[in-house]
């Protein structure tokens, strides 16, 4: 690029970024190679879904010029496709997704990465969680489960360890008192079959991974992590929506939790870059597609880009540090 | 039965000219991908996977499903041809296969090969559209002390199968074990023995492993023998097919055993690769001649490769009617199918009766095309191995060093590959057997993992492995499998005492 047009660039991607408008700006800066999108998590589960998902809009849409190829690290709970990202400073042509083990994976496994190693570009969901049992268990709501959890151990199953699931099964027993002998699994559809099969006695899966089987009459939702009931208002099943399915808070368990889906870029990457992919992660939520998926997953809609997101990470990391302390799940306690 | 109306209506959308030039594309594509060791099915789809949105639903898996079957048959060509797996479930086809191969009969293995996978496919596919619903209840039953009997029992099957001295087969196992512990601990979410680097969190990779222990050290064992390829070179004659065909029927008890090994397997969900090893395991403890195999035996390729398919497309039943993928390359079928907006468990059958019953015909097609497809080629396949060998050194040279990069996208593999190469030929060299290597390395992750989730559940108890019919029944199974060997030793060491010391 000669130094005119650079500058040229420079400065359409900052009138760009002051308007706010995302058409100008893809004028400003455009990928000029393939753009690898890293999943730091194993094929077929949440984050590699939604990174296909975005994927195929993107070239269904034709929202960019460059093809998109999804990229699985998976290795130590993400921590591969991490390092990879934060070795690859400066580099406009990488995006990565990420789920919880953004802040969990270096918390528990001290593997040296921080979200501050990324450029944040958008948040595009957050994942809900709801706690689940079988449909023929006595369990009716979350206080009867609870009072049985005191009464006797009761087993939760979730996907791996000391990453989300693990960690909201210690904010329930921080919250009530009552402990619960927790057994990792390696993906969610697993873990929803493992309590269909009876084999464990509650699950927090999302939504999306255990919607069939409560459809089906499989599984039973007791309650959902988060402040607001999920917005979903289409019947489920024969009597339920998602919306009829009551916070764990009005359930008297005050417990809240959500998972970031959100897309990163390297660090050291200019600002007209940043704006690209922000415009164009923003016309993908705008898709019909995108909010298909949305309403199939019951996701919180959510979505924040710029400071506001920087913020947002900021005070996620401190909850996620403090409650993995108490849980004693730290690698580096100090 | 409405369901075979709908199975019928099923064929009458598959069989429409576009799916069926879809189907065709699949297979040739997955053939391909299944030769290129690493490529692999799963990753086969999962590039291809975008390009099918803006197909129906039932096309787009109609295509994707043929590449899988593709990728299942053309895992075998590389294994016979030249002892490299394409595929993990290949593994078991190389011990007869290649030594077939070397004695100038690659064209009767590769038609066994995939006559069997064929029938452990067809036999898989008839018992999913039977009898679905029962099947995906049973696996329902499997908890992780379950799913941790069979793993015992798989390797049980395999305990004793290797020639030799018991000392280096347990030696090879444990070396196994060992690698298969590096990388990161679901159970614990830490990281063992990667001692800093970052390069071992990814723990070791079978197949990077596989490529190099099979392909790399078998071209050097070649090197060492001044570049001349062992094996005897094949004729190219289509009539090789036929005359397989006459000789097969002789075994249809064992590929009926093999299918249901498969078949079992796949639904469990434990997946082909255990599948593959524990039916050449059975078969040749069940043999009349347990020395032939290993020598080039047909009973050898056929056994691992019916159950093989057998599972690979029963592991499809889990996937449809739980949600739970019975194999990776199922696990992007299912992420393609949360796509295309249908949510795979138990209603897809009752909602989306037309899609699910199209998919099951396409299976019947999909498997009759590849068939078709690679019986063709099967002269073609076998006149590579006339090429000069220096040549075709150097060419399965680079699609080693591609597959293994292709694995996990990392440059690091390639290097790990090589130094695989030559801990195999140092292996071969001092006689220690690869097999269990590499099954340790295979099946030890899983298995560890229900080991410790089991006994989380019952709070440290053991005796949780026979808390009921189930997987007590199968723990004793594969304890006498395991002493099999073991009794049928002490009985020849007491007997052969006896008559020594009446001798004396």
């Amino acid at each position: 690029m000669t130094p005119v047009a650079h500058r040229r660039s420079l400065l359409l991607g900052l009138g760009a970024a002051a308007l706010a408008a995302p058409a100008l700006a893809q004028r400003g800066w455009e990928p000029n190679r393939p753009v690898q999108f890293v999943v730091p998590a194993g094929t077929g589960g949440g984050a590699d879904q939604m990174a296909r998902v975005i994927q195929g809009i993107v070239s269904k849409h034709s929202l960019m010029r460059q093809p998109m190829v999804v990229v699985n690290k998976a290795g130590g709970a993400g921590a591969e496709g991490f390092l990879e990202a934060k070795g690859a400073r400066g580099n406009p042509h990488m995006l990565i997704i990420t789920l919880s083990n953004l802040f969990t994976t270096p918390l528990a496994t001290g593997v040296p990465f921080n979200w501050k190693d990324l450029t944040p570009v958008s948040m595009m969901a957050l994942d809900e969680f709801v706690l689940w049992v079988k449909a023929d268990s006595p369990w009716k709501t979350a206080q009867e489960f609870i009072a049985a959890a005191k009464a006797q151990r009761l087993k939760i199953g979730g996907t791996g360890s000391k990453q989300e699931d693990q960690i909201i099964t210690a904010a329930i027993t921080k919250a009530t008192g009552a402990t619960f002998t927790y057994v990792p699994f390696r993906g969610g559809g697993e873990v929803a079959v493992q309590l269909v099969g009876g084999h464990i006695d509650a699950t927090v899966n999302n939504p999306i991974e255990a919607v069939t089987h409560w459809r089906s009459g499989a599984l039973r939702p007791l309650c959902v992590f988060d402040d607001t009931r999920l917005p979903v208002t289409e019947k489920m099943t024969d009597s339920m929506a998602w919306s009829d399915v009551p916070t764990c808070k009005e359930q008297g368990l005050d417990v809240e939790y959500l998972m970031l889906r959100g897309i990163f870029m390297p660090a050291g990457v200019r600002p007209e870059q940043v704006a690209f992919y922000e415009g164009l992660m923003a016309r993908v939520r705008e898709t019909e597609d995108w909010k298909d998926l949305m309403k199939q997953g019951a996701f919180n809609t959510t979505s924040m880009t710029g400071d506001a997101f920087r913020t947002w990470l900021g005070r996620e990391e401190e909850r996620h540090r403090s409650l993995m302390q108490e849980a004693g799940f730290l690698a580096n306690p100090s | 039965m409405d369901d075979i109306g709908l199975l019928m209506q099923g064929f009458g959308v598959a069989l429409q000219p576009d799916n069926m030039l879809l189907m065709l594309i699949g297979v040739v594509l997955g053939v391909l991908i299944g030769v290129l060791p690493g490529l692999g099915g799963a990753n086969g789809i999962a590039i291809l996977l975008p390009l099918t949105f803006a197909m129906p639903p039932v096309s787009a898996v109609i295509m994707l499903s043929c590449i899988y079957w593709g990728a299942l048959f053309g895992g075998a060509i590389t294994s016979i041809l030249f002892n490299i797996p394409g595929e993990p479930w290949s593994v078991a086809t190389t011990f007869d296969g290649y030594p077939m191969a070397q004695q100038g009969k690659a064209g009767e293995a590769l038609t066994a090969a995939f006559t069997s996978s064929f029938i452990g496919a067809f036999v898989a596919v008839v018992m999913i559209t039977f009898v679905a619903p029962v099947v995906a209840g049973f696996a329902l039953r499997f908890g992780p002390p379950e799913f941790f009997a069979v793993m015992f029992l798989s390797f049980a099957c395999f305990v004793g199968m290797a020639k030799g001295s018991p000392a280096k087969t347990l030696a090879s196992m444990m070396l196994g074990f060992l690698l298969a512990a590096v990388g990161m601990d679901t159970v614990t979410g830490q990281l063992r023995m990667t001692f800093g680097s970052e390069e071992m969190i990814r723990g070791f990779d079978f197949l990077v492993a596989v490529i190099g222990l099979f392909g790399i050290s078998e071209i050097l064992c070649s090197i060492e023998d001044g570049l001349r390829f062992k094996g005897q070179r094949a004729k190219i004659d289509l009539k090789v097919v036929l005359k397989t065909w006459a000789e097969l029927p002789k075994h249809t008890f064992l590929a009926a055993r093999s299918a249901l090994i498969g078949c079992w397997m796949g639904i469990t969900p434990a997946g082909a690769t255990p599948a593959s090893f524990m039916s050449y395991g059975v078969a040749r403890r069940m043999s009349k001649d347990p020395d032939g195999f290993g020598k080039g035996k047909v009973e050898g390729v056929i056994a691992p490769e019916t159950a093989a398919h057998a599972a690979g497309t029963s592991a499809l039943l889990p996937m449809l009617t739980l949600g739970v993928p019975g194999s990776p390359t199922a696990a992007v079928l299912l992420g393609g199918l949360i796509m295309w907006g249908l949510q795979p468990g138990p209603m897809l059958f009752v909602e989306q009766k037309e899609f699910v019953w199209g998919l099951i015909a396409s299976m019947y097609l999909g498997n009759i095309a590849g068939l078709l497809v690679v019986l063709v080629a099967v002269p073609w396949f076998a006149a590579i191995l006339r090429v000069p060998f220096p040549i075709i050194a150097a060419l399965i040279l680079t699609v080693c060093a591609i597959g293994a990069y292709t694995v996990s996208n990392a440059e690091f593999d390639i290097v790990l590959m090589l130094i695989f190469g030559i801990v195999g030929y140092i292996m071969k060299k001092l006689d220690y057997p690869l097999a269990p290597l590499v099954l340790a390395l295979v099946l030890g992750d899983r298995t560890e993992e229900a080991f410790r989730q089991s006994l989380l559940v019952s709070q440290g108890d053991v005796t949780v492995f026979f808390h009921n019919w189930l997987s007590g029944g199968i723990m004793a199974l594969g304890i006498a499998m395991l002493l099999w060997p073991l009794l049928s030793w002490a009985r020849t060491a007491l007997l052969g005492g006896f008559r020594g010391a009446r001798a004396a």
